[in-house]
C-alpha cells in the first residue's frame, strides 16, 4: 500500500473559496480512482491561501486485472466476419472460446485487461481534475491566453506537486510540469523545498513557516485572538466567519491586538463593528459588555518587532474609517429625520411603484390604520398607538437618504433608530425592527409598533409588486419577495395575529394610496395569499409539518388565519400518525374511489365547499338536516355494519364541527376517530353496489356523507398515501 | 518614490510615459492602459496619473480621503510569470519591508461598467490599507483581452504615508526642505470639494455631458478611435461631478452610465476595427 500527495500551487486563492474548493478536490479525486477501480484507505485535503493538497493513503501500486468477453458470430459465420471480430479485439483464432448459445456455437473473445501502474492513473488523473475543477469563477493568464482555449484557474496556476510513494508522478498541464519540490512562505522563506512525499509534505512546510493544515490555522486564529484579548483584559466577540477568513488569508497566523482613540466609541457601535469585520476583516473586543477601543487583526509574518509596526499601520487605517464614520454621523444629525424624509420623494423605489416616498406614506397608511383593526385591537388601544405607529412609519426610511447608510447600507434601520432616539424608545426600536425578521433565524421585532410596521413593510412590497405582475420567477426573486413572505408568516404566527390574510390586502384602498393615475390595480390579493401559503409549506417543512397536510387544510377554502390553520394542520398531523388516522384515510380513499367510479354527487352537492363560505356552517344548513332525515328514512332495513355507520355519522358530526368552531382540532380528530371502525365494518359487511336501486342510492349517499364529515376537517384528497 | 519605481519598471521593460491630460477617475482609463489591453500586441509601460474622484472630497478634513490624488501605473501585457514578485520587489525598492510590514493578496475583482471590462486578482494590503489594485484583465470593452494584461495600481499617497510614518496625508514631507503635501494640495481639496459638491453649475455640467456624447459620436463617424475615446473619458468624469452635485437620481443613474459605457465600448469597438486587420497578419494565432 503506498500513499499519494499532490499540492496545487497558484497565486493567492480567495478565502472565501477554500473551503469548496477543498470538496471539489476530494470529489474529483474520488472519482477519478473510482473510474480506475481503486480506493485509498483515506483521503485528507488541506488548503492555504497558496496552494490545495491532497493526501491518499493505502492505495495499490496496480490496479485490478479485468476479464472482459465479447459476443462474436456463430461458427459456420464468414471467414472475414470471424477475422474481423479477431482484429477488433486483439486476439488470434485460436484464442477463441466457442460456446452454446441457444442452440448455436458461438465464438467469444476473452480479454484479459492487465492491472495498470496507479501512477499512471494519477498521471492521467490530475491533468484531468486541473481541466474540470469548479471554480465559481477562473481566469486566463500570460502568454497562453492569446487564445481564449487556454487553461483557467482561480488565479495563474503556478505548480503542481505529485507524488506517489517517494516517487514523481509525471504530469502536465499546459506548460506546468509536476515536480516534487513547492515553496515555503512567501516572506519568511526562499527558494524550493524538496518533499520526499506524503508523510514529510507538512513537517518541511512548516519548517518554512507554513501550516498546511486549514484547521491548525483556523484554532490558531480562534485561540490566538481570544488570548490577545484576554491578556488586555478583555472580551472577545467571537466571529467563526472571521475566524475562517483570516485563516484563508494567511499561511502563518499571527493574531494581534491594538488599539482606537476611546473618541471613536462616541459613533454607533454598529457601525465600528461593521466597518471593522467587513472592510479590514478584524475582530472586536467588549469591555464589561460594551465595545472596547480595541481590535484584532491577524497578521501572516512573525515581525522582528513582535508586529509594532504592523499593528501601528493596521490602527491609522481603522482611524481613518472611523474618522469618516464620525464625519458622516455629525453632519447626517444636522438635520431632522423628518427633513431627511424629505429627500425620499427624490428617490425612485421602483419605478412602476413611484418614490420611496409614495412607498412611506403607504405603509404609514398600513401600519397605523388598517392593521390596528384588522388584529383586532380594541378602538381604544388603536386610537393611543396611531400617532406612534404614523410617526414611526414617516421617518422609517429616512436613513436611506443619511450619509451613514450610504456608507454602510447594512446598518439600514440601524442607523436610524440612533437618529430616532429623540422620538422615544417605542419608535426608535420599531425603527431598528422594521426589517425583521431578515432571515429564517433572525429575531422578531421586540415591541408592537415594531411589529406592525415590519408587517406594514413587507404587504407593500408583496403588493406593489404583486400587482404589476413582477412575482419571483423559478430561481429569480429580485425584489426578495420570498423572503418578505417568510416575513409576514413569522411575523404572524409568532405573534399569535388573528385575520384573514386576504383582508390584509383586499381592504386596503391601494388605488389611492399609489396615486394610481388612471393605471389598473387589480388586486392580487388571492395570488399572493397562495404564494405566501407556498410559503408557508417550505417553511413549515424545515420544522416537519408536511405540506399536504397544510394542503389538506387550506383546500378547504376560507382557511387563511395562518395561526389557526397551523394549528389545524398540526392536529391533524399527529392525528394521521396515528393507526386511526392511517386507517381512516384508507377508508376515505375508498369511499371516494367508489364515489368517483359511480360518479355519484347524490348528498355531497349540497355540502360541497366552494372555497367562500365557513365550512362550519354545514352544520346548521336546512340541507344538510334533509340529508340527516333522509338517512334515518330509509325505504329498508338496513344491515347492522349501515346502521352503525349512520349512527356514527349522526354522533360525530355535530362533535367534530363544536370542535372545530372552539378551535379544539384535536377534538375534532377525536370525533372523526369514531368513525374509523364502523367505515371499516360497512365496506367488509355492506355491498354498496346492491341490486335494489333504493339501497344502492342511500348506500352511495352514505358514502357521500362520510367523505363531506371528513371534509369538515380537512380535505383527505389531498392528504398523500 | 516616482523615480524609483521608474527605474524599477524601467529595468524591467516597461515604456516610462507621462500623466494623460484630462481628468479622470483613475490611472486604468489612461489609453495606454485601456485601448492598449486589446490586442495582441505586447505593451509594457509604467505612468503617474492624476485621478479626480468628486464624491470622495471630505473638504481636507480626512486623513486620507482626497478628491485629487495620484496613482502609479503599471501594465504589463501579456501578464508575465513573476508578476506578484516583481511587484514585490518594487515594494522594496520603495522602502517597505515585507518582514516588517504585513503584505496579503485580499480578494478583490475588478469591474468597470462604464468601460465594459472586469479583471480578477486582489487589492493589496499593508498592514491593513489598501495600497495597489492588482488585477488580471479578461475583458475590456466588452471584448476577450487575448492576451491577458497585468494592471497594477499603486496608490502613491498612501504607500508614502506608510514610508514617511504620518497618520495624515496632509501631513507628508512634499521635499527634505519642509513643504507638506498640505501646503502644496490641502487648499485645492477645500476649494474643490466645495466646488464638486455645492457649486458646480448643473446645468451647464447636463450641457456638457451631452456635448460630449454627441462629439464622440461624431468622432465614431469619422472612424477616429482615439478622439473618441476622449470624449468618453470627458462624458464619464462630468457624470461623476453631476453625481457629486447629487442631481441624478437613482433610476437616471443606471441610463448615464450606459451610456457612458456604450461611448467606451463604442470606441474600444473602433478601436478594433482599426487595427484587428493588422494584428491578425502579425499574429496568425490571434482572432478578434
Amino acid at each position: 500500500m503506498t500513499d499519494f500527495l499532490l499540492e496545487l500551487r497558484s497565486e493567492e486563492i480567495p478565502a472565501r473559496m477554500q473551503k469548496g474548493a477543498r470538496a471539489d478536490l476530494e470529489k474529483l479525486f474520488a472519482k477519478e480512482l473510482a473510474a480506475a477501480g481503486v480506493t485509498a484507505s483515506d483521503i485528507t485535503v488541506w488548503s492555504t491561501p497558496r496552494r490545495l493538497a491532497l493526501i491518499a493513503r493505502g492505495l495499490p501500486t496496480q490496479t485490478e486485472a479485468v476479464s472482459e468477453e465479447a459476443k462474436g458470430p456463430t461458427e459456420g459465420a464468414p471467414d472475414q466476419a470471424i477475422d474481423g471480430f479477431c482484429r477488433k479485439n486483439g486476439v488470434t483464432r485460436d484464442q477463441l472460446e466457442r460456446r452454446d448459445v441457444k442452440g448455436r456455437q458461438t465464438y467469444f473473445a476473452v480479454i484479459e485487461q492487465p492491472g495498470r501502474a496507479v501512477t499512471d492513473v494519477l498521471a492521467e488523473a490530475i491533468p484531468a481534475i486541473v481541466r474540470a475543477f469548479p471554480w465559481p469563477k477562473s481566469m486566463r493568464w500570460g502568454a497562453a491566453s492569446i487564445s481564449t482555449e487556454s487553461l483557467k484557474w482561480v488565479r495563474p496556476l503556478s505548480g503542481i506537486v505529485a507524488i506517489f510513494g517517494d516517487a514523481l508522478v509525471e504530469c502536465e498541464v499546459d506548460g506546468v510540469t509536476s515536480g516534487t519540490f513547492t515553496m515555503g512562505h512567501r516572506f519568511h522563506h526562499s527558494g524550493e523545498i524538496t518533499i520526499g512525499g506524503a508523510d514529510d509534505y507538512a513537517p518541511k512546510l512548516r519548517a518554512a513557516y507554513v501550516i498546511v493544515d486549514h484547521a491548525e490555522r483556523e484554532d490558531i486564529v480562534r485561540t490566538g485572538a481570544a488570548k490577545a484579548a484576554a491578556d488586555a483584559g478583555l472580551q472577545l466577540v467571537e466571529d467563526e466567519g472571521l475566524v475562517v477568513e483570516n485563516a484563508g488569508l494567511a499561511e502563518w497566523p499571527v493574531p494581534l491586538l491594538g488599539r482606537f482613540e476611546d473618541d471613536f466609541l462616541e459613533v454607533p457601535p454598529e457601525t465600528i463593528q461593521l466597518t471593522a469585520r467587513v472592510n479590514q476583516k478584524y475582530f472586536v473586543c467588549e469591555q464589561d459588555g460594551k465595545l472596547a477601543n480595541a481590535f484584532i487583526c491577524t497578521a501572516n509574518i512573525e515581525a522582528a518587532d513582535g508586529g509594532a509596526a504592523i499593528v501601528d499601520g493596521n490602527r491609522k487605517v481603522l482611524a481613518a474609517r472611523l474618522s469618516d464614520a464620525r464625519f458622516f454621523w455629525d453632519v447626517d444629525r444636522k438635520k431632522t429625520l423628518e427633513e431627511h424624509a424629505k429627500g425620499l420623494e427624490r428617490i425612485t423605489f421602483h419605478e412602476k411603484l413611484g418614490t420611496v416616498g409614495n412607498r412611506v406614506n403607504r405603509i404609514a397608511a398600513i401600519a397605523a390604520d388598517r392593521l390596528p383593526e384588522l388584529i383586532g385591537w380594541s378602538e381604544k388601544k388603536a386610537r393611543a398607538m396611531q400617532p406612534k405607529l404614523r410617526k414611526a412609519a414617516e421617518i422609517a426610511k429616512a436613513d436611506l437618504v443619511t450619509e451613514m447608510v450610504g456608507e454602510f447600507p447594512e446598518l439600514q434601520g440601524t442607523i436610524g433608530a440612533y437618529y430616532a432616539a429623540g422620538y422615544g424608545t417605542e419608535i426608535s426600536e420599531a425603527i431598528r425592527d422594521q426589517y425583521k425578521p431578515v432571515g429564517p433565524n433572525d429575531d422578531l421585532p421586540s415591541g408592537e409598533v415594531g411589529t406592525l410596521l415590519a408587517l406594514a413593510d413587507k404587504a407593500d412590497a408583496l403588493f406593489g409588486f404583486f400587482s404589476r405582475d413582477m412575482r419571483p420567477t423559478g430561481s429569480k426573486d429580485p425584489f426578495a419577495l420570498r423572503r418578505a413572505a417568510l416575513g409576514v408568516i413569522r411575523l404572524i404566527i409568532e405573534n399569535d395575529l388573528r385575520f384573514q390574510l386576504s383582508q390584509l390586502f383586499s381592504a386596503v384602498d391601494w388605488e389611492q394610496l399609489y396615486d394610481s393615475d388612471g393605471v389598473d390595480y387589480s388586486d392580487p390579493s388571492a395570488a399572493i395569499v397562495d404564494f405566501v401559503i407556498d410559503r408557508l409549506k417550505v417553511q413549515q417543512r424545515e420544522a416537519g409539518v408536511r405540506h399536504d397536510l397544510i394542503d389538506a387544510v387550506f383546500a378547504l377554502g376560507g382557511e387563511d388565519d395562518l395561526v389557526r390553520l397551523l394549528a389545524r394542520v398540526h392536529a391533524l398531523q399527529s392525528f394521521m400518525a396515528t393507526e386511526d388516522g392511517t386507517n381512516l384515510l384508507a377508508g376515505y380513499k375508498r369511499a371516494a374511489n367508489i364515489l368517483k367510479k359511480e360518479d355519484w354527487h347524490g348528498a355531497e352537492v349540497e355540502i360541497e365547499a366552494t372555497g367562500d363560505e365557513d365550512p362550519m356552517a354545514n352544520v346548521d344548513d336546512p340541507d344538510m338536516k334533509a340529508v340527516y332525515a333522509a338517512a334515518k328514512q330509509l325505504s329498508y332495513t338496513p344491515e347492522p355494519a349501515e346502521k352503525a355507520l349512520i349512527d356514527a355519522l349522526v354522533a360525530a358530526q355535530p362533535k367534530a364541527a363544536a370542535a372545530i368552531e372552539a378551535e379544539d382540532f384535536a377534538a375534532a380528530m377525536a370525533a372523526l376517530t369514531s368513525l374509523r371502525a364502523p367505515i371499516d365494518a360497512f365496506f367488509e359487511e355492506v355491498t354498496v353496489n346492491a341490486d335494489e336501486e333504493n339501497k344502492r342510492t342511500a348506500r352511495l349517499d352514505l358514502l357521500a356523507q362520510f367523505r363531506a364529515a371528513v371534509h369538515n376537517v380537512a380535505d383527505f384528497s389531498k392528504i398523500e398515501g | 518614490m516616482i523615480l524609483s519605481l521608474h527605474d524599477f519598471w524601467s529595468e524591467n521593460g516597461c515604456l516610462i510615459l507621462q500623466p494623460y491630460d484630462m481628468r479622470m477617475g483613475a490611472g486604468t482609463f489612461h489609453p495606454a492602459t485601456t485601448l492598449r489591453a486589446l490586442g495582441p500586441e505586447p505593451w509594457n509601460a509604467a505612468f503617474v496619473q492624476p485621478c479626480r474622484r468628486p464624491t470622495d472630497g471630505r473638504y481636507g478634513e480626512n486623513p486620507n480621503r482626497l478628491q485629487h490624488y495620484y496613482q502609479y501605473q503599471v501594465i504589463l501585457k501579456p501578464s508575465p510569470s513573476d508578476l506578484q514578485e516583481l511587484y514585490l520587489k518594487s515594494l522594496e525598492v520603495i522602502g517597505i519591508d515585507p518582514l516588517k510590514h504585513d503584505i496579503r493578496f485580499v480578494e478583490d475583482d475588478w469591474e468597470s461598467p462604464t468601460l465594459g471590462a472586469w479583471g480578477l486578482g486582489w487589492e493589496v494590503w499593508c498592514d491593513g490599507m489598501e495600497v495597489t489594485q492588482f488585477t488580471y484583465f479578461q475583458q475590456m470593452g466588452g471584448y476577450d483581452c487575448k492576451p491577458v494584461a497585468g494592471e497594477l495600481t499603486y496608490g502613491l499617497e498612501r504607500l508614502a504615508m506608510y514610508i514617511q510614518g504620518v497618520d495624515n496625508v496632509y501631513d507628508l514631507a512634499f521635499n527634505q526642505n519642509g513643504v507638506s503635501y498640505g501646503e502644496v494640495f490641502l487648499e485645492n481639496e477645500k476649494q474643490m470639494s466645495t466646488w464638486n459638491f455645492e457649486v458646480a453649475d448643473t446645468d451647464a455640467l447636463f450641457d456638457l455631458f451631452k456635448k460630449a456624447v454627441a462629439e464622440c459620436q461624431n468622432c465614431l463617424t469619422a472612424k477616429l478611435p482615439l478622439p473618441a475615446y476622449e470624449q468618453a473619458i470627458e462624458a464619464s468624469h462630468i457624470f461623476n461631478l453631476l453625481q457629486a452635485r447629487g442631481v441624478i437620481s437613482v433610476q437616471e443613474r443606471a441610463s448615464y452610465m450606459g451610456q457612458v459605457r456604450d461611448l467606451a465600448r463604442g470606441s474600444c469597438e473602433a478601436y478594433m476595427a482599426k487595427n484587428a486587420e493588422a494584428w491578425a497578419e502579425k499574429f496568425p494565432e490571434w482572432c478578434a
